[in-house]
């Protein structure tokens, strides 16, 4: 069961992100490409994702406990530390290179984009040689 | 070329991706953070597999029967083999790094209203169009 909400969860999150057109690296680059022509698209994707996390969030987290699971599983760190702040800006420059995070080149495995054929493998490399750095 | 500006998708998408993330908290009581849900697959850890790899299954599936149902979503930019090389290895080690992305620190993140992460946001959102004016304006003097 918690299997098929995790799925139903990414399931609908994918869509989400096909259909707010953030699967399109050219419509991203057009929201961080501020001196030109700027798309306003991501805010509003941003603005409608965020205010319905944040508004329902209040509610859920007051639950002891979530449906399928002992307890919230919840980032409990609050400090800003400077790994966090250049974790942050070698993301930014790589996201403003092709315009392409995480959940888009996901999602977009399933619009067989053609791009992943070389950022996929390159991402997935990348994740894997930084869990193997930070755990030493 | 950016596509026409479409608000209502927009917002609507993101609605959309809101309630997605509030269903995984609701029921697996996790953050929906796509960077680290599928960077914790690498490499897996016994007993905390199958959510996450369901989860990142259900991604591409959810994009797939949208872009069936809707129409044909033609997306690749076709951008130069070592670009797209470098810009996926900087996302993959910056995520990993900085424990989040859009989705981890910019929906969850700032909705929760997390320090961290909207300090995380400012400090992506600033560095990619900085990446983007030094690219676009700055080397080539056109758009790529």
């Amino acid at each position: 069961m918690k299997w098929v909400m995790a799925w139903l969860a990414g399931l609908l999150f994918g869509a989400g992100l096909a259909w707010s057109g953030m699967a399109d690296p050219q419509r991203v680059l057009g929201f961080l490409d501020v001196a030109e022509m700027w798309d306003p698209s991501l805010l509003l994707v941003m603005l409608g994702a965020m205010g319905t996390y944040a508004v329902g969030y209040r509610f859920v987290v007051r639950c002891p406990r979530p449906l399928l699971d002992g307890a919230f599983h919840l980032p409990a760190e609050r400090r800003v530390d400077a790994r966090l702040l250049l974790g942050a800006a070698v993301f930014g420059a790589g996201w403003g290179l092709a315009g392409y995070c995480p959940g888009p080149v996901l999602a977009g495995i399933g619009l067989g984009n053609a791009d992943l054929v070389w950022l996929l493998p390159a991402m997935l490399l990348g994740w894997w040689v930084s869990a193997r750095w930070l755990r030493r | 070329m950016s596509p026409a500006f479409a608000p209502w998708a927009a917002l609507g998408g993101g609605m959309l991706i809101g309630l997605a993330s509030l269903l995984l908290l609701v029921t697996v009581g996790r953050i929906a953070g796509v960077s680290g849900i599928a960077a914790g697959l690498l490499p897996p850890r016994l007993g905390d597999i199958g959510w996450r790899l369901a989860f990142v299954l259900g991604l591409p599936a959810g994009a797939a029967v949208w872009a069936l149902g809707v129409g044909g979503l033609s997306v690749a930019s076709h951008a130069a083999p070592w670009r797209l090389i470098l810009a996926g290895l900087l996302v993959g080690i910056g995520t990993r790094v900085g424990s989040g992305c859009t989705s981890g620190h910019g929906v969850c993140g700032l909705g929760r209203g997390s320090p961290r992460s909207l300090a995380a946001v400012l400090v992506f959102m600033a560095v990619a169009m900085l990446s983007v004016f030094v690219r676009r304006h700055l080397l080539h003097g056109g758009v790529s």
